[in-house]
């Protein structure tokens, strides 16, 4: 199974567009990016259609927006891992023998809506009965889990500020991010408070996007693109919709599992991932998630952060996009970004920081506080 | 939040008394309650009322809150562990906001949790508040 094409657009407050423009606009450039294109169905990664835009049956919305009326679809919806859930869709359907090339786009818009409409629309992610009617945000659960490693682990505030300080720093680079501003350390721990410890600079940014990757079998790979990249492995897992009844809310068992289940299929394990694209909300969920996958010990991975580990040039290098943080996160669609952004790295035309020689990438991807993970290992 | 009388009313034993569920094979206790083990696995659980007094393992102070949520704000949400170490994420209320800290203890009480409009349903629920 290959990913052939590829089309991004620069993630930002499109007040002049909605989502029929955004796909159109990335799947142009999916497009350019083959020789040749008959996709045969489209899957949609998507979460907030139906709670902002009163939007379902999006497929078809989507398939109008690139002239392909008739073929079939679904939208894939796993909150903010509704776009690595899809991308999983889409490989199945290749890989069942259903059809040859599929198009998975990921979507969303955000930007059209008052904070606090956005905040409500995102805490659907969580348990509706226990969490969110007591107007438990999504920022606080979070929250709760990074006071916890703080407490657990003796990490200050000012070392957990290090991670969007790199994130802006990469995201200044990527010409897709909407986030492309440098920070210090002082404007993190300055930043106001969103849910304490949680702060405005330790949160991903509102945002509209769109992604397209094309995906084909080998045999039809080879002729769409000179440079096809490998999905070799992938997996999905979960853990409780509610935070309250968990075992280990520092260490989920969706990306445990999810990582397991995606390494066993590629052959792979941690240590030979060159370059990964990770899921980071907010900072803790980026030291839950390096730690998750096996690239640091349970709380180990901020200081491995502080020694400078998992920056350009490590093996591996993490987030070099800017991640969540700084490319932005709408949220249906960032795990389509993520999964384009690596086999660019491995195709070797990324066109913001990007490693040499890349060989094996990972995409990590979740929705909820780590509540349904995805994680697609590619390959060169 | 989109409520309905019939959305409360069958969540009330578990949000106003505070049930949880015991697997009726591993014995474990959760809240809030299911009817099959998320541990095990095993189908089948009783409903079991839990104890009411435990103490914060962590905690944060919420001031970007949800729409409707605007008159409660900030919400103090507490990770409480009860007595029989059952975990439960719920509001602390009846404290400043810089006295809460590890280790607290508190006991949970029956309090208004959401209004929908000036018509609507009132809909109540535990929140925690410090104990001796």
């Amino acid at each position: 199974m290959y990913i052939v094409g590829i089309g991004m657009v620069k993630i930002d407050r499109y007040y002049d567009k909605g989502y029929m423009q955004l796909i159109h606009d990335a799947a142009i450039r999916a497009f350019d990016d083959v020789n040749s294109y008959e996709p045969e169905v489209v899957v949609v990664g998507n979460m907030l259609s139906s709670s902002l835009y009163n939007q379902d049956s999006l497929a078809a919305l989507a398939l109008d927006a690139i002239g392909f009326r008739g073929l079939g679809g679904l939208k894939v919806e796993a909150a903010c891992g509704s776009g690595g859930h899809a991308v999983i869709v889409g490989y199945s359907l290749i890989a069942s023998g259903l059809y040859d090339q599929v198009m998975v786009i990921g979507v969303e818009k955000m930007s059209d809506y008052p904070t606090s409409t956005v905040t409500s629309a995102l805490a659907q992610a969580a348990d509706a009965e226990y969490e969110y009617i007591y107007g438990i945000s999504f920022a606080a659960l979070n929250a709760l889990v990074m006071r916890l490693y703080m407490l657990k682990y003796e990490a200050k505030r000012e070392d957990l500020a290090l991670w969007p300080v790199r994130m802006h720093e990469y995201g200044s680079k990527n010409p897709y991010a909407q986030l492309r501003n440098r920070i210090t350390i002082e404007d993190v721990v300055n930043s106001p408070i969103i849910s304490d410890p949680i702060r405005l600079m330790d949160s991903a940014p509102i945002g509209d996007g769109a992604a397209v990757i094309i995906l084909a079998s080998e045999d039809t790979a080879r002729k769409l693109s000179d440079t096809p990249i490998e999905i070799a492995g992938l997996g999905f897992g979960s853990d409780g919709l509610d935070l309250s009844s968990r075992e280990e809310l520092l260490n989920p068992i969706s990306i445990r599992r999810a990582a397991e289940k995606a390494f066993r299929m590629s052959k792979l394990s941690p240590s030979n991932i060159d370059v990964a694209e990770i899921h980071d909300a907010f900072t803790i969920t980026a030291l839950v998630s390096i730690e998750g996958l096996g690239f640091a010990g349970p709380g180990e991975s901020w200081k491995l952060i502080k020694d400078g580990r998992f920056a350009a040039g490590d093996k591996p290098s993490i987030n070099l996009s800017g991640g969540l943080k700084a490319r932005g996160h709408p949220v249906g669609a960032t795990g389509v970004y993520q999964v384009a952004e690596i086999a660019m790295q491995l195709r070797g035309d990324f066109p913001g920081v990007r490693i040499s020689n890349a060989e094996k990438g990972l995409a990590m991807n979740t929705g909820g506080v780590a509540t349904l993970t995805s994680v697609i290992i590619m390959k060169r | 939040m989109k409520i309905s009388p019939a959305r409360v009313w069958r969540e009330k034993d578990s949000r106003y008394r505070l049930e949880g569920s015991k697997c009726k094979k591993c014995s474990r206790v959760f809240y809030p309650p299911k009817p099959s083990c998320p541990y095990c696995g095993y189908s089948d659980t009783e409903r079991i009322n839990l104890p009411r007094r435990g103490r914060v393992v962590s905690w944060t102070v919420e001031y970007t809150v949800p729409e409707g949520y605007r008159e409660y704000a900030p919400i103090i949400v507490g990770l409480i562990e009860l007595e029989n170490g059952t975990r439960v994420i719920a509001p602390i209320v009846d404290v400043e906001v810089d006295k809460i800290y590890e280790g607290m203890y508190v006991e949970a009480v029956l309090r208004k949790i959401f209004e929908d409009g000036d018509e609507g349903i009132i809909v109540y629920g535990i929140k925690f508040a410090p104990s001796t």
